[in-house]
C-alpha cells in the first residue's frame, strides 16, 4: 500500500546505525584475534546478536515492515518462526545424541 | 485513486492500492520461500559447526575478514540507495529514481568484483576443497594433536586428528556454496535493477505505479539480510580459538 512515505532522514539514521554495528562486530573480531580483548563465551552469541540487530533494522525500516499491514507482518514473523523451528529441532537432535549413547556419538 | 492512467490497473484488481498491496504481499511470501532455500544451507552449517567447532574456527581464521567487512559496508550502502530509490519513486522524482537504481546496481557489482578478488586469493592460499587444498598441512596443525598429550591421544580417538582436514573442507564447502548462492541472487538482483533503471528513465514508474521498484527493493534488502548473517557465521568465528 503506497501510503507511508518515510523521510530519507530515517534511512540515513538507520544506515549510520548499520555501519556502526558493522564496525563494532568486525572491530571486536580483530581485537580478539590480536588477544587485546577476551570475550570468552560471549564472543559468538554477541556477533550473532549484532547481526540480528542489523537485520532487524534493515527489515523494519528499509523493508518498511514497521508500517506494514498485519498480513505482511504475519508472513515475516511466520517465516522467522519456521526457521527457528527448523534450527531448534534439528540441533536438539544432534546435541542430545551423546546423552543417549546413540551409536557413533 | 479516482483517475487512473489506462493500462496501469490490471483488470482483476479493484484499485491501484489493492494492486500495490498484492504485489507487496506476493514478494514478501516469495522472500519467505527464499529464506527456506538459504535455511537449508544455514542448517547444514549449524549442524557441522556444532559437531566440528575447532575445524570451523580454523577454517574461518583463514578467511580475510577485511574482504567480508568491506563487502558488508558496500551492501549496506546499496540498501540505503535502494530505499532512497523507492522514496524517489514515491514522490515522483524520476531522475533521482534512475540515479539511485543505477547506484544500487553499481554497488552490487562492486560487491561481486570484490568477491571475485577474494575467491582468487582463497585459491592462491589453497583453501579450495579438492581443487587446491593441503590435507597434510591441515592434519599436522590439527588442534587435537596440540591439545592432547601423546599418551591420551592413543586412548582417545586418533581418528579425530585424521578427520580434521576433511572437516575444515566442510567449512570451506559451506563458505563457497553459501556465498556462491548469495552471489547468484545478487546477479539476478542487479539485472532486475538495471532493467528497471532503463524503464524508469522512460517514465514507467510514476507515483501511482511504483510497486515494481518497491518489490525489487524488498528482494534486494533480503539479499542484504542474508549477507548480514553470512558475515559473522563465516568470517568471525575464529578469534584465538585455534593457534
Amino acid at each position: 500500500m503506497p501510503a507511508h512515505v518515510v523521510h530519507p532522514r530515517t534511512y540515513l539514521v538507520v544506515f549510520a546505525a548499520l555501519i556502526a554495528l558493522t564496525v563494532l562486530t568486525v572491530g571486536l573480531d580483530l581485537l580478539v584475534r590480536e588477544d587485546l580483548v577476551n570475550l570468552g563465551a560471549v564472543q559468538h552469541p554477541l556477533a550473532l546478536a549484532i547481526a540480528a540487530a542489523k537485520a532487524s533494522l534493515v527489515i523494519l525500516f528499509f523493508m518498511h515492515l514497521w508500517q506494514a499491514r498485519p498480513v505482511v507482518r504475519l508472513v515475516a514473523v511466520g517465516s522467522v518462526l519456521w526457521l527457528a523451528i527448523l534450527l531448534a529441532y534439528t540441533l536438539t537432535d544432534y546435541l542430545s545424541r551423546t546423552w543417549l549413547h546413540v551409536a557413533g556419538y | 485513486m479516482t483517475s487512473v492512467e489506462p493500462g496501469l490497473l490490471a483488470h482483476h484488481f479493484e484499485d491501484l492500492d489493492q494492486q500495490h498491496a498484492a504485489a507487496s504481499l506476493g514478494m514478501w511470501i516469495f522472500l519467505g520461500t527464499e529464506l527456506m532455500v538459504f535455511s537449508g544451507l544455514f542448517l547444514a552449517y549449524a549442524v557441522y559447526r556444532t559437531l566440528y567447532p575447532d575445524a570451523f574456527a580454523a577454517g574461518s581464521n583463514q578467511l580475510n575478514v577485511w574482504y567480508g567487512g568491506v563487502n558488508t559496508l558496500v551492501l549496506l550502502t546499496s540498501s540505503l540507495t535502494m530505499a532512497l530509490a523507492v522514496h524517489a519513486a514515491q514522490i515522483g522524482r524520476q531522475r533521482d529514481l534512475v540515479l539511485y537504481l543505477v547506484l544500487t546496481a553499481a554497488l552490487g557489482t562492486a560487491f561481486l568484483v570484490i568477491k571475485g578478488f577474494e575467491y582468487h586469493e582463497d585459491y592462491e592460499q589453497r583453501l579450495v576443497p579438492r581443487l587446491a587444498f593441503d590435507d597434510e598441512e591441515w592434519r599436522a596443525n590439527s588442534p587435537e594433536i596440540e591439545r592432547r598429550p601423546p599418551e591420551r591421544l592413543q586412548a582417545s580417538n586418533p581418528h579425530e586428528a585424521q578427520m580434521f582436514p576433511e572437516r575444515v573442507q566442510l567449512f570451506f564447502m559451506c563458505y563457497y556454496i553459501m556465498t556462491g548462492l548469495h552471489a547468484l541472487h545478487l546477479i539476478i538482483g542487479i539485472v532486475i535493477l538495471v532493467i528497471q533503471a532503463v524503464l524508469a528513465g522512460r517514465g514507467w514508474f510514476p507515483p501511482a505505479y511504483y510497486a515494481p521498484v518497491e518489490i525489487a527493493g524488498l528482494y534486494w534488502h533480503f539479499v542484504d539480510v542474508v549477507w548480514i548473517f553470512l558475515l559473522p557465521l563465516l568470517y568471525l568465528i575464529g578469534g584465538h580459538a585455534v593457534g
